[in-house]
């Protein structure tokens, strides 16, 4: 359960390997903390990160979770929410970037990394979703991206699917908001981060932490939309509206 | 029938973590069949919703008020016991009896309780230093349990039940109604002799000698006075006062009881409301100076003296959508050192708002989850909103339970399973008691989820 200052006790990290996943995870551990559940593909590479987490009182682990194969979703939560009571927060952070020079080549490889952000994505939330809502209680965040804000070419196929999450997330908020369940989605900037090693960095990078600091204070406001770093919100505001030859020219990385 | 509900979000006084149920009023006779129906995430009994966390909600569950009229209320003047409804509040009670010449044997600082809430939280008030909370007054309770039977229970029949439910924040069943005691008296107004003290050291003395003599006793003291001003403090000790010791004009009339409503909060409230440091401080020092240097006696009718903030409707409001959290604890005598630590500490946070209350506790009752035990017990308000708060609360919880202190759970809304475990050590033996009466687990509660109390 959440308590009066809004600390949770039971926090599942989808994609329990991703580095803002886990600065959220790490920032939402207070002394009220029962459980953190970190679910990705690969448990015995997550040592490293359940290290990190780790606090006396606090049980933290690392569960198998293949966001591809959606026909396991259901069993996965269910056979979670079973085992250590109502999951409070649930953060959906797994995605891949994918090389949109290669997709571009063999457009074979758009399929997976559509499949994972998206299909993925909308499954294994709407899984968490189900369960929360029949408990009424629960929130939910989303890592949606400003890449799907206003989708650009250097990476239109990661782009849209982060455009195609964020509008089910903010339908899925308005849905789900009357049972007592909160949505946050987080749109986060380019972020310094393994999924962007030796990317050129885009104006108004930020960091895991960064994001995640923003993140909490959001989800503790109960905000549906959080911009990382809040800038971003401006700025996009004026690049959504930007003539499509002026949006071309722009050298966005 | 049917049983008909109503999806709605519930939170608890202090409108922190509200979570949705569905809801619905129900006569005491068709109770049972709500109980059949009931889904896996159980049910649970609320009253007037004014315990300040979460024990009267239950997200996903079910929630049910129990209709009650204070027609219903039976007194037997003889033997000076009442019969009451589980759903009725003590304002109705009191509105009722006080013209009578009766009063209840504990008030909390609030009218607007039910009496099933009264049992269930085990209520305390100014006078537990001189007569115990509010179950110590019970002469016997009916009980549904989980299966949908009635058990007739109290001190001195089926007493283990009776001692879990005294205290068990609704979780051994469903309280239909009560016997109490009630205390005669003369006249509807108290005599209170007031006492503005220096420093907490001064307070805690005087309130160490002079308690006894009165019935009632309660303390506040400035949590935002720093420096030469830390624990400034006044005690107010009263006693129900005699036909005699009313003016001539009062004589005539000497058992009028009349609560007055000055105002309401308005709905609009901004998020982090009008209770901050800075309003708090304004308030506080007006609040000391209006009190006599030296202490005074006069008198204050029994709404300005045992319940002056329900004058104010919806006062919670105050604190903006953030709502706040009532801090409540009591430690031991001989640990004045924890209390000065906790105080300390929340002068220091600069987050006290003017509710402040400290009071000594008497001995406790057998109930392993009644509150109360022999010590001083400190209360604070705080809004939520702030981000200093959890870190603030969870440092305070190390101090009272390392002085072997506890927490109230009427009051609490932040605390963890350990801490409970840690205040209350008999909660082993209260959940066999729970499990006896309730083995299918039907009474939940968002605050048995949330510190493990139901298996």
């Amino acid at each position: 359960m959440r308590n009066a200052t809004g600390e949770v006790q039971n926090v599942l990290v989808l994609g329990g390997r991703s580095e803002i996943g886990l600065a959220i995870a790490r920032r939402m551990i207070t002394p009220a903390t029962r459980h953190v559940v970190l679910a990705c593909r690969r448990p015995d590479d997550a040592e490293a990160a359940l290290a990190a987490l780790s606090r006396p009182g606090l049980e933290v682990r690392a569960v198998a979770f293949d966001a591809a194969a959606t026909a396991a979703h259901r069993r996965f939560v269910d056979g979670l929410v079973d085992d250590i009571g109502d999951i409070d927060v649930a953060i959906v952070a797994f995605g891949v970037l994918g090389d949109q020079d290669a997709i571009d080549d063999d457009p074979d490889l758009a399929v997976p990394v559509a499949h994972v952000n998206y299909t993925g994505a909308v499954s294994a939330t709407l899984q968490v979703a189900r369960r929360m809502r029949a408990a009424r209680h629960g929130h939910i965040v989303v890592l949606s991206s400003v890449a799907g804000e206003r989708v650009r070419k250097s990476n239109y196929v990661y782009g849209s699917t982060k455009a195609g999450l964020d509008g089910f997330a903010q339908g899925l908020a308005d849905a789900v908001d009357s049972d007592g369940v909160g949505v946050t989605i987080v749109r986060p900037g380019f972020v310094h981060s393994r999924m962007t090693a030796g990317l050129k960095a885009a104006p108004f990078s930020t960091t895991p932490d960064a994001v995640a600091e923003c993140t909490v204070a959001g989800v503790r406001r109960g905000r549906r939309i959080v911009w990382a770093p809040g800038t971003l919100r401006w700025v996009f505001m004026v690049l959504r509206h930007l003539p499509t030859p002026i949006w071309r020219r722009l050298p966005l990385g | 029938m049917r049983p008909d509900y109503t999806s709605a979000r519930l939170s608890g006084w202090g409108r922190t973590a509200p979570s949705v149920a569905r809801t619905a009023r129900v006569e005491i006779r068709d109770l049972s069949e709500h109980l059949k129906d009931a889904t896996g995430r159980g049910v649970i009994m609320r009253g007037l919703g004014r315990s300040y966390g979460d024990p009267a909600q239950n997200s996903g569950g079910t929630v049910l008020t129990l209709a009650g009229s204070v027609d219903e209320v039976v007194v037997d003047e003889a033997a000076g016991v009442a019969t009451c409804p589980a759903g009725v509040s003590l304002h109705d009670v009191l509105r009722q009896l006080v013209p009578r010449g009766w009063f209840v044997p504990v008030t909390p600082g609030t009218r607007f309780v039910t009496v099933g809430g009264a049992v269930a939280s085990d209520i305390h008030g100014k006078n537990h230093h001189f007569e115990g909370s509010f179950g110590s007054h019970v002469r016997s309770l009916r009980l549904m349990l989980a299966d949908g039977t009635i058990r007739t229970i109290g001190p001195d029949r089926d007493a283990r039940l009776f001692w879990a439910t005294v205290g068990g924040m609704g979780l051994t069943g469903a309280i239909l109604d009560v016997d109490f005691t009630l205390l005669a008296i003369e006249t509807s107004v108290c005599r209170v002799e007031t006492t503005r003290c220096r420093g907490l050291d001064e307070l805690l003395t005087e309130m160490s000698h002079g308690d006894e003599d009165h019935r009632y006793s309660v303390a506040w003291v400035d949590l935002q006075a720093n420096g030469r001003r830390f624990g400034r403090s006044v005690l107010w000790r009263g006693d129900h006062a005699r036909v005699e010791e009313l003016s001539e004009r009062r004589r005539l009339r000497p058992l009028e009881y009349e609560p007055r409503h000055l105002a309401s909060v308005p709905p609009l409230v901004p998020r982090t409301g009008f209770v901050n440091g800075f309003t708090s401080a304004v308030f506080n020092e007006l609040w000391y100076r209006k009190e006599p240097r030296r202490r005074s006696t006069g008198t204050k009718p029994i709404p300005a003296y045992f319940h002056p903030l329900d004058a104010v409707g919806d006062w919670n409001r105050l604190y903006g959508r953030g709502g706040f959290v009532q801090y409540q604890f009591v430690v031991p005598f001989e640990r004045e050192d924890a209390l000065r630590e906790v105080v300390r500490r929340v002068v220091a946070s600069r987050l006290a708002s003017p509710l402040i209350v400290l009071k000594r506790f008497g001995p406790g009752n057998p109930g392993p989850l009644s509150f109360p035990m022999r010590g001083w017990t400190l209360t604070v308000d705080m809004p939520a909103v702030r981000t200093a708060l959890g870190p603030l609360l969870h440092d305070l919880d190390s101090i009272v339970l390392d002085a072997g202190g506890r927490h109230y759970l009427a009051k609490d809304a932040h605390t963890t399973p350990d801490s409970i475990r840690r205040g209350y050590p008999r909660l082993a033996e209260w959940m066999d008691v729970r499990r006896e009466v309730d083995p299918d687990g039907l009474w939940q509660s968002d605050l048995a989820r949330r510190l493990e109390l139901v298996a």
